[in-house]
């Protein structure tokens, strides 16, 4: 049986015997973060940087407390505010007692253990997946958690990110390290151009179509191919980002100069000669020629067309054009019943067109939408338009930051114009925690990464889509195909 | 504590795929700084209808199925969040143990760290206590950690996977924390050359 002790050496001979065989970026960043690999028992995994938020973190930091324990690595554990924020008027008080009672705890916690918080007047504050990456505190190479499953966006920089429980959260604040058994990798290649009007949102969500939530569970994912060098970090944070929603705890992308090219001069990024070591290292953790996974999965990008999901979960996409799934053609019995279901709840029928559908709101944001880019490409394609009398538009972005960038470059005043509403950064009407939420039964289309029952608000139903979808649809006021729009 | 890990149960069927932790606990609970009060959210939307009285037609409102200690849930159990209050509703409204025919990574790892056991079994067996849970909702099972066996109906039993570490600690008690703390000074030698 397992004999747990204290004193064990570190396993240097597994460690060198892996350096001569060829490993994949998954494998690499595993290997130089293992403190202890006892036999029969999980890798006790150093982690270089803890992201903390107000709804996973309190009862972490109560568990530390109660034991007399202190945060090992304040200097590696960042927190900020963005679940159950309001992203009205900062200035004013949070009207919901719990989540002011909430924020304030963090507030605490923070002061108490001498933990870096981005508060509610921090200008740096924001969806901690948003911020992470820029301030630069997001590295290659790096272990990175986070009480949030959608921690899995950091690696689109190189970083193995995942998310973790409120109980992982302790164990992390108490000895920055966790207990993790080495999952296994998966390589989903990528090929070809994208169409116009076809985005990263429309890659992960025909990625997700094809597998299922479920198929990526236990493994890691590493992105590869043509498709995905092409893109900028902000869209590989978009497909990392919902890695998650395919099962599988973490996607992985190897950094390049797209990568470099971000990350240099950013606060917390390296400088100097620190830098140059920094992009050397950085560089060779690209995965090995002749490396295995234990999977593999292929995607042609130049064969996708704008995606919308019409269900209740991330998997239940279709191509803007094709038409709702009619159960009766699915052969699983419990399959079957999971898609009668789902239908049944947005209110569709089998073999309908989405195309033309009437939808109430249009909410642009969440960790997996809400960049700079992001607003920048739904402002062009808003500029000159107005939100459709039957819709309500909310604009979120995903840090305070991308708020001032997007000010500054005037995209907010295409979208107030437009009709839209212009808000604070904050999660928002992702995780409607925060009192942006949809009424039961209304439809939205959003740019965010989940389409559970009730996500968005209870009763409130969801079309998840790319910005340049979901402006299309904000403009006619119906889902629309936004390829029609970019040809007018 | 070993001897918890030693029970007969009837089952509570919800037979769907893919619930996610949104359904087993909306995020509008989240809001508590502690753990207390979540088994009354579990399944909060399925369960109760929107004046708040319990939902009829939810398998867990039904007297059939009341004090059952084993969810019985379609496949990819748990998938969607990280949020840990998962583990603590299903822990706090009595569920012991979740049979399905897999689990989301987070939601296994949250529930073994809460003595909520996930027990995996094959599309066979899944299929046979579906059917055997609707001719009788009195229908038990057996589970034995310890052994990895759940049996069921006339000798009939599949040994189920475990992660050995967290059958370890389940089985003795071990505190996964304490556990980690014990390697300061490998985690102090680690950081030095890190």
């Amino acid at each position: 049986m397992i004999n747990i002790r204290a004193e064990v050496k570190q396993e240097k001979s597994n460690q060198a015997n892996s350096m001569t065989n060829p490993r994949t970026i998954i494998d690499k960043v595993w290997d130089s973060h293992v403190v202890v690999q006892e036999p029969d028992c999980p890798a006790v995994l150093y982690i270089d940087l803890h992201l903390i938020h107000e709804v996973t973190s309190p009862q972490a930091f109560e568990g530390i407390r109660k034991r007399g324990l202190k945060v090992r690595r304040p200097d590696k554990t960042v927190a900020t505010m963005d679940h159950s924020i309001p992203t009205l008027d900062p200035s004013l008080p949070i009207a919901d007692a719990q989540a002011a009672q909430q924020i304030a705890q963090l507030e605490k916690n923070a002061a108490e253990f001498g933990v870096r918080l981005y508060g509610m007047r921090s200008p740096n504050r924001g969806i901690v997946h948003v911020i992470g990456p820029e301030l630069g505190l997001t590295q290659p190479g790096m272990t990175i958690v986070c009480g949030d499953s959608h921690t899995s966006t950091h690696g689109a920089f190189g970083a193995l990110a995942f998310g973790i429980g409120t109980s992982e959260v302790e164990h992390v604040l108490a000895t920055q390290c966790l207990l993790q058994r080495k999952p296994k990798t998966c390589e989903v290649r990528i090929d070809g151009r994208l169409s116009p009007g076809v985005t990263a949102k429309d890659i992960i969500l025909a990625l997700l179509a094809k597998i299922g939530v479920g198929g990526g569970t236990g493994h890691v994912f590493e992105y590869t191919g043509s498709a995905i060098r092409a893109l900028s970090m902000e869209e590989r944070m978009t497909i990392c980002n919902m890695s998650i929603e395919g099962g599988a705890r973490a996607g992985i992308i190897a950094p390049d100069d797209h990568t470099f090219e971000y990350l240099v001069g950013r606060e917390f990024a390296p400088k100097g000669d620190d830098w140059d070591a920094s992009v050397q290292r950085w560089k060779a953790l690209a995965t090995d020629e002749g490396a295995r996974y234990d999977k593999s999965i292929s995607l042609d990008a130049s064969a996708l067309q704008p995606m919308i999901t019409f269900g209740t979960n991330p998997g239940m996409g279709i191509p803007i054009t094709s038409r709702v799934p009619d159960p009766n053609k699915v052969g699983d019995s419990s399959q079957k019943l999971a898609l009668e279901k789902a239908l049944r709840y947005m209110g569709l029928q089998p073999g309908e067109s989405l195309l033309g559908k009437q939808i109430d709101v249009v909410f642009i944001g969440s960790c997996t939408n809400s960049r700079l880019s992001d607003l920048r490409t739904a402002a062009r394609l808003m500029k000159g338009w107005k939100v459709a009398p039957n819709v309500r538009m909310l604009v979120v972005p995903g840090s305070q930051q991308v708020k001032r960038q997007a000010e500054a470059e005037g995209l907010h005043t295409i979208f107030k114009e437009a009709g839209a509403e212009w808000r604070e950064s904050g999660c928002s009407m992702c995780i409607a925690m925060n009192g942006d939420q949809l009424s039961p039964g209304q439809y939205a289309v959003s740019t965010s990464n989940r389409n559970f029952e009730g996500r968005q608000g209870k009763g409130g139903r969801t079309f998840l889509a790319s910005p340049l979808t979901a402006v299309a649809a904000a403009v006619t006021g119906v889902i629309t195909d936004v390829r029609a729009l970019l040809e007018d | 504590m070993s001897h918890f890990y030693k029970f007969t149960s009837r089952l509570a069927p919800l037979l769907v795929n893919d619930i996610d932790t949104d359904q087993i606990i909306p995020a509008r609970f989240l809001k508590a700084t502690d753990k207390s009060g979540m088994g009354d959210h579990l399944f909060a939307d399925w369960r109760y209808q929107s004046d708040g009285r319990p939902n009829p037609t939810f398998s867990l409102n039904q007297e059939a199925y009341r004090g059952a200690e084993i969810l019985l849930a379609g496949d990819n159990f748990g998938c969607g969040s990280s949020r840990e209050h998962a583990a603590w509703a299903l822990k706090a409204y009595g569920f012991r143990a979740i049979i399905s025919t897999s689990f989301a990574d987070i939601f296994k790892n949250n529930a073994l760290k809460n003595g909520l056991l996930p027990i995996q079994v094959s599309a066979h067996v899944y299929r046979f206590l579906n059917e055997a849970v609707e001719r009788n909702p009195r229908f038990e099972v057996h589970i034995d950690l310890d052994e990895q066996r759940i049996s069921f109906g006339e000798g009939s039993s599949e040994i189920f996977p475990i992660d050995p570490f967290s059958k370890y600690c389940l089985l003795h008690g071990v505190d996964e924390l304490g556990y980690l703390m014990k390697f300061q000074e490998q985690i102090e030698n680690f950081e030095a050359t890190h």
